[in-house]
């Protein structure tokens, strides 16, 4: 079927000021995913998947600008033991990171995969991104497969010492970055991931992330504060037997986030959890879209979002799981929940199940609703100030949330984090 | 010390009536008892003492040694001493139980503009006044009230009186839901506290509680007044016979 004709447009405007990277051996890959996105063309207004997300500024041909947050908060992790990688509006630099060198774990950019005949990643580079265009279609993971400029390849075989840090500097307030990462955990390996900041003005990124038997991968993300930032980030997981996968994701401020996680848990008795805490003022968008396919038996699946909202900042969460015919004795479980602050704020969500076989617990829940007033009066008659009250009850509210992360020492920053904008809010 | 004169309550959401002209007076060092029929306003006069939102005060004052209660907002309230031991102790999923307590105390010294408790002196306290109530240190550690039994709620009440140290203690129903041991700790937690410097409202529907907290003045409050007043012995006539005497000699 043709595209309409305003999609058609939008998407050669976009791709008119890209240039696909001289690539090697990830060329096929970028070329069929150019060939898909031409297909589906970027996403727009009236796309079902984009209801309550407006796609325009991360679509457009130019990024708009962002400033730069200024603050003297030391950046996340900064305590911190860990290896780190770091990207400078979505470009590479050798000077701010660490050597790439640690036990357990190989770690190349994504240029040099092909010299180094890094097979692993060359097969897993766009793959689980085309897996994830069906049923629904993510064209800007497709965009981001075909013209990623930087990123990547991490191979787990062991369980490394300390976590891997990608740090996403932002540095000009009109960078436009496109990033792909891949991951690959072999069985019985395990590894931290952590990312932080935020990479640029509008940032593109995707990460695919193939789990083998066994595997297990921790991912603690915090995206970065500057209020003019815009995000759409793909989180494509494939997992094997009885792997694991943890993720949680921290968004404080920024004008437009959407942040997809695609799972599937093809292996039996595997367990994802996916988690995310996200507090914003005022133009704040974010949208949290997660999609978990349960293949096989006896898999846990488990998602926690959490939003504060104040000053008219809209949250999203569309969070699906499908149970596939014979992934029987599946435990699937989704919350989603925003606290507002505000009449002004609002938040939208369309949780879904969808479920093909019999034997399964699934549940899922969805709430919105302001400070419990009589919480809120009995901490004050303890002598609480309201505003001190509100914000212990506005972390309480939170702390479902943070309480995923498995590491107290990585949820305490997180914690503070969210202190942090607490305490700038007023 | 506490001084309620001619108190009017409505409800701020619809026309009616609660608290029709209440007078009461507590001097420092002393127990006034309330009781009286559901529904005849105890719980009303103890939320509006420590300034909940929802009802509008149409006639009357209330202060607290001097000082006019009713235009303080509750934190206000709370600094200036008034402490009310709920009759339904509110749970609060998220909110350590003893980051709840450092917190209050620590806020009421602040607006008192005294130094905050350390850690340390802190911990020492709530240990100490914890164990005298029989609440273990898992309970001190749960989310506020989450989990609690009827009876564990109101000894939480109690443990959070006894750090505030409060000049007025209003205690609403705290012995509803104890058992016959727990009532007692109550009462020596309440007893433990009792100085000259300090006044107590004690609400309650039973005799039980005042055989253990000696009462100096028995109230019976009926559709939204002060009924009657007399001493403990007051509080006897009422666990004999019931109001249906009181209330026809009144009416
Ligand atoms: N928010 C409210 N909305 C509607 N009615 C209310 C409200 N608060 C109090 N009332 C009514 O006011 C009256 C007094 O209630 P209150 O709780 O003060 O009684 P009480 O003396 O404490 O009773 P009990 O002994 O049963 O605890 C009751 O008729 C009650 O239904
Ligand atoms: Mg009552």
């Amino acid at each position: 079927m043709a595209l309409p004709q305003a999609k058609q447009t939008v998407t050669e405007e976009r791709l008119a000021t890209l240039t696909m990277p001289d690539a090697g051996c990830t060329k096929k890959a970028r070329e069929a995913a150019l060939a898909r996105l031409r297909q589906m063309g970027l996403p727009g207004r009236r796309d079902e998947y984009w209801k309550y997300t407006r796609p325009d500024t991360l679509t457009s041909a130019e990024a708009p600008t962002a400033a730069l947050f200024q603050t003297d908060e030391p950046t996340m992790f900064h305590e911190f033991d860990r290896l780190k990688i770091v990207f400078i509006d979505g470009v590479f630099s050798p000077e701010e990171s660490d050597e790439l060198s640690l036990e357990g774990v190989t770690i190349d950019r994504l240029e040099d995969i092909c010299g180094k005949d890094i097979h692993w990643a060359k097969e897993l580079y766009g793959v689980l991104e085309a897996n994830g265009q069906t049923p629904v279609q993510r064209p800007l993971a497709a965009l981001n497969t075909a013209y990623a400029s930087d990123g990547v390849a991490i191979h787990v075989t062991g369980k490394p010492s300390k976590p891997i840090s990608l740090i996403y500097r932002h540095a000009s307030e009109t960078s436009d970055a496109i990033l792909h990462h891949v991951v690959r955990v072999e069985s019985d390996a395990e590894v931290t991931i952590l990312e932080n900041g935020p990479a640029a003005s509008r940032f593109n990124k995707c990460m695919e992330i193939d789990i083998a038997d066994g595997g297990a991968l921790h991912h603690i993300r915090a995206q970065g504060r500057d209020h003019q930032r815009r995000a759409a980030t793909h989180m494509f997981t494939r997992m094997g037997t009885e792997s694991v996968y943890k993720s949680f994701t921290l968004t404080v401020n920024g004008v437009l986030t959407r942040n997809e996680q695609v799972i599937e848990l093809t292996g039996d008795d595997a367990v994802a959890h996916v988690a995310g805490a996200c507090v914003g003022d005022g133009e704040f968008h974010h949208d949290d879209t997660v999609f978990v396919t349960h293949d096989a038996v006896n898999c846990e699946s488990r998602q926690v979002f959490k939003k504060v909202l104040r000053n008219g900042a809209t949250g999203v969460f569309q969070g699906k799981i499908l149970v596939k015919e014979g992934a029987q004795k599946t435990d699937g479980y989704q919350i989603s929940q925003s606290l507002l602050l505000d009449e002004d704020s609002q938040f939208l969500a369309k949780p879904e199940l969808e479920i093909y076989a019999d034997d399964v617990a699934c549940s899922h829940g969805s709430t919105s609703g302001a400070i419990d007033e009589t919480a809120l009066f009995y901490l004050r008659s303890r002598g609480v100030p309201t505003r001190e009250a509100t914000d212990m009850l506005t972390l309480a509210f939170l702390a479902e949330a943070v309480q995923e992360i498995e590491d107290d020492a990585l949820a305490e920053v997180i914690v503070t984090r969210l202190q942090d904008w607490l305490a700038r809010r007023h | 010390m506490l001084e309620i004169k001619n108190l009017h309550v409505k409800l701020e959401e619809e026309d009616k009536q609660i608290l029709k002209g209440v007078d009461l007076t507590v001097d420092a060092g002393k127990v006034h008892a309330i009781m009286g029929p559901n529904g005849s306003g105890k719980s009303t006069l103890s939320y509006v003492l420590s300034g909940r939102d929802g009802y509008e005060v149409t006639e009357g004052s209330a202060s607290l040694g001097g000082e006019d209660l009713l235009e303080m907002e509750p934190e206000e309230r709370a600094a200036a001493g008034v402490f009310l031991a709920f009759q339904y102790p509110v749970e609060i999923p998220g909110v350590g139980n003893m980051t709840f307590l450092r917190t209050a105390v620590n806020a009421q010294r602040k607006a008192r503009g005294e130094d905050e408790l350390s850690a340390t002196d802190f911990l020492k306290e709530v240990r100490a006044k914890a164990k005298a109530l029989k609440i273990d240190a898992d309970m001190l550690k749960r989310p506020v009230n989450v989990g609690f039994s009827g009876g564990e709620k109101k000894r939480n009440e109690i443990l959070q009186m006894a750090m505030l140290e409060p000049k007025m203690c209003i205690l609403d129903e705290t012995d509803s839901g104890l058992d016959v041991d727990a009532m007692k700790l109550v009462a020596e937690g309440v007893n433990a506290l009792r100085d000259e410097g300090r006044g107590f409202l004690v609400i309650t529907h039973y005799q039980r509680l005042l055989d253990h907290i000696k009462p100096d003045v028995v109230h019976i409050m009926a559709e939204g007044r002060i009924v009657k007043s007399g001493g403990p012995e007051l509080a006897l006539e009422v666990e004999n016979n019931g109001y249906a005497d009181i209330l026809a000699e009144v009416n």
